[in-house]
């Protein structure tokens, strides 16, 4: 039997369907199309909600394998590895995407060797090639510095992984029809030598820097642990995240969660506004889908100035207070 | 406690140049560094040693002047490090790479603990390793920010996600990818640096470590690069420079009228 066929590998959180998974069957969805193939996602977990499950096919799946066990009420690396290698072996997708998520990024690793593949990390482009059908991979490499396009010529399935919230879900068209199948593997694959304890939740106010409509973020320009704190003022103005530059983390202003960038955070939020950064490659590497961007910079060569949809060139220390004072009597009016 | 670390050379890229034409690296003057995410596995190694006892051994693949990086390992407190070098393993990709560290592992033998870096700052991944212990068939977890509690024949450990921290026991030997949050990377020592000076480090072809040749380098690696280009990003938005205060108030201004259109305020 040949390869065939689309696979999305999509995520839940307490039989809840997470949305990482509607952003990789838009990517999975332009991909099926022009092969004119099936498009599958696949769902582990202990018990997933029938209306999460239907939403997937209403956002672009045509089918959906859904394995339940209490073995996968969460990410384990090896019954979630051993549950997905035998349905590969099973079924033969043709091409396999995973969200870089904690999960994504320790499960497709594995999986790739099992499979005896390839995989490409991060990527911020997927198409199909014209002539050979192949999949073709971009993405950002030595920091951010050039794009490569990878491809995996001889091997299936051809597996990447893409960025969380580097790119937007389909809306949901609930006149979309499918298949949900409920299948089954070897209960011996789920013995795991890991086991989860517990699991505290990051309770720091603020700190989802992925989930929030708007970010406001500080870079090294702040110049002092106690000047960064108004990033947190307008943050909390406006209901939104704060967000820093790698140089900000390093310098112990903001903590790593709250990175923004190649090495931390990609966000797409409907603002992003940052004051004393220089827009590095890769810290644009982790912003580029923002919906708008403001930039303050006292640098008038900035590159973060090249991304920005509106963007003063001044001393972020008169800025700030004067736009933090307007916004208050904004919202009391 | 046995442990292994893999390291990687990588070119010091904080500031590197693209050359605009080729977009490829200025590599004149640029220094080859470790990892620095690989400071971090080295650390823990070196720690878990001294609460404990035992042993600590770097390895890399990478060309012969990577046995820099195992020097200055050693530097840190590893007592002894491997060089995997061989133009046969040029040109891996992360299946390759994992490939020859897990051979190069197996012939090291029995150890109680793997530590990588949670990824390299050139190839940017962290595939390999979950790669290194898919091949040698040993339990493995990413993103580790603590090592807990060293048990009998597990690790308590904590592992950072993305809303919060897992407390795990997992079974050994095992392999774990660290995080920057685990430690702060100690300065070698100059005692550490004489050390290194003194000692041999072996460097293993293909044969030392039993490796097939088709699974070697370039040829090995079902991934291939294609192209490489450097990527462009501009959006032509609207730039003030006031000047004066009443123009950085009219900027300001602006700038809130900006946001009420697009109806974020
Ligand atoms: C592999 C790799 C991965 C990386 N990943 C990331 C990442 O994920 N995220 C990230 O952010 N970086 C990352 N970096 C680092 C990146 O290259 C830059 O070093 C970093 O983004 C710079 O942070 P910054 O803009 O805060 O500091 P700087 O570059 O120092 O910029 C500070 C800016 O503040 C401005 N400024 C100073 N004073 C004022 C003032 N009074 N008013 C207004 N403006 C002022 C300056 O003009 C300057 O533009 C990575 C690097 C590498 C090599
Ligand atoms: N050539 C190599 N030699 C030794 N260790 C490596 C090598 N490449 C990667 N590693 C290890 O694997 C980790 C992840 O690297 P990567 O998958 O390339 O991002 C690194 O932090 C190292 O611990």
């Amino acid at each position: 039997m040949s390869y065939k066929g689309v696979w999305i590998l999509g995520e839940q959180e307490a039989g809840n369907v997470k949305s990482v998974s509607h952003e990789l069957l838009k990517r999975g969805r332009a991909l099926a199309d022009k092969l004119g193939v099936e498009l599958t996602a696949v769902m582990l977990g202990k018990k997933i909600a029938k209306e999460g499950l239907r939403e997937l096919i209403y956002r672009g799946a045509d089918r959906v394998i859904v394995i339940e066990d209490p073995a996968l009420e969460y990410f384990l690396p090896e019954p979630y590895i051993n549950t997905l290698e035998a349905l590969i072996k099973r079924h033969k997708p043709e091409i396999l995407i995973a969200s870089a998520t904690s999960t994504g990024r320790t499960v497709a690793p594995a999986l790739a060797i099992r499979s005896n593949t390839g995989l490409t990390a991060d990527c911020t482009g997927l198409d199909i090639d014209e002539e050979s059908g192949n999949l073709i991979q971009t993405r950002p490499a030595i920091g951010g510095n050039i794009l490569a396009t990878i491809k995996t010529p001889n091997h299936r399935p051809q597996m990447a992984t893409v960025r969380p919230h580097s790119n937007k879900p389909l809306d949901p068209n609930p006149d979309r029809t499918g298949h949900i199948n409920y299948e089954f593997v070897e209960p011996t694959l789920f013995k795991s030598r890991t086991k989860r304890l517990e699991f505290r939740k990051n309770e720091e106010a603020g700190s989802n820097i992925q989930d929030a409509e708007i970010v406001i973020a500080g870079g090294k320009g702040f110049k002092k642990d106690e000047h960064f704190k108004m990033v947190h003022e307008i943050a909390a103005l406006l209901d939104g995240a704060v967000g820093a530059s790698r140089d900000a983390v390093d310098l112990g202003w903001a903590t790593y969660p709250h990175q923004v960038g190649l090495s931390g955070k990609t966000i797409s939020p409907k603002l992003y506004l940052c004051a004393g950064i220089s827009g590095s490659v890769q810290h644009l590497a982790g912003i580029k889908t923002s919906e708008t961007i403001v930039a303050i910079n006292n640098d008038p060569e900035a590159q973060i100035f090249h991304v920005a949809d509106f963007g003063i060139v001044g001393d972020l220390f008169e800025l700030l207070p004067l736009i933090k004072q307007k916004l208050q009597a904004v919202k009391k009016a | 406690m046995k442990v292994l670390v893999p390291i990687k050379q990588v070119p010091e890229t904080s500031n590197v140049k693209m050359d605009p034409v080729t977009g490829t690296m200025v590599r004149d003057g640029v220094e080859p560094i470790i990892n620095p995410l690989d400071l971090y596995a080295i650390e823990e190694g070196v720690r878990l040693k001294e609460q404990v006892g035992g042993e600590v051994v770097a390895l890399s693949m990478g060309p012969p002047k990577a046995i820099l990086a195992i020097k200055e390992a050693i530097a840190m407190g590893c007592d002894d490090g491997v060089l995997l070098s061989d133009r046969a393993f040029a040109g891996a990709d992360t299946w390759a790479t994992s490939y020859v560290l897990a051979q190069a592992i197996k012939k090291i033998g029995a150890c109680d603990l793997i530590i990588c870096g949670e990824r390299a700052t050139d190839g940017d991944t962290g595939q390999v390793g979950p790669g290194i212990a898919t091949w040698l068939d040993i339990p493995f977890v990413t993103y580790i920010s603590k090592i807990i509690e060293i048990r009998e024949n597990s690790l308590l450990i904590e592992r950072m996600v993305e809303d919060g921290y897992e407390i795990l026991e997992i079974e050994t030997p095992c392999l774990l990818t660290v995080v920057k949050e685990i430690n702060y990377p100690r300065l070698p020592s100059l005692r550490g640096k004489q050390r290194a000076r003194q000692t041999e480090n072996p460097v293993w072809g293909p044969t030392d470590i039993d490796a097939r040749a088709k699974n070697l380098g370039l040829k090995g690696s079902p991934t291939r690069v294609v192209k490489i280009s450097t990527p462009q990003v501009t959006r032509n938005g609207k730039l003030l420079a006031p000047k004066d205060e009443k123009e950085i108030e009219s900027a300001v201004d602006q700038l809130i009228e900006f946001l009420q259109e697009k109806e974020i305020v």
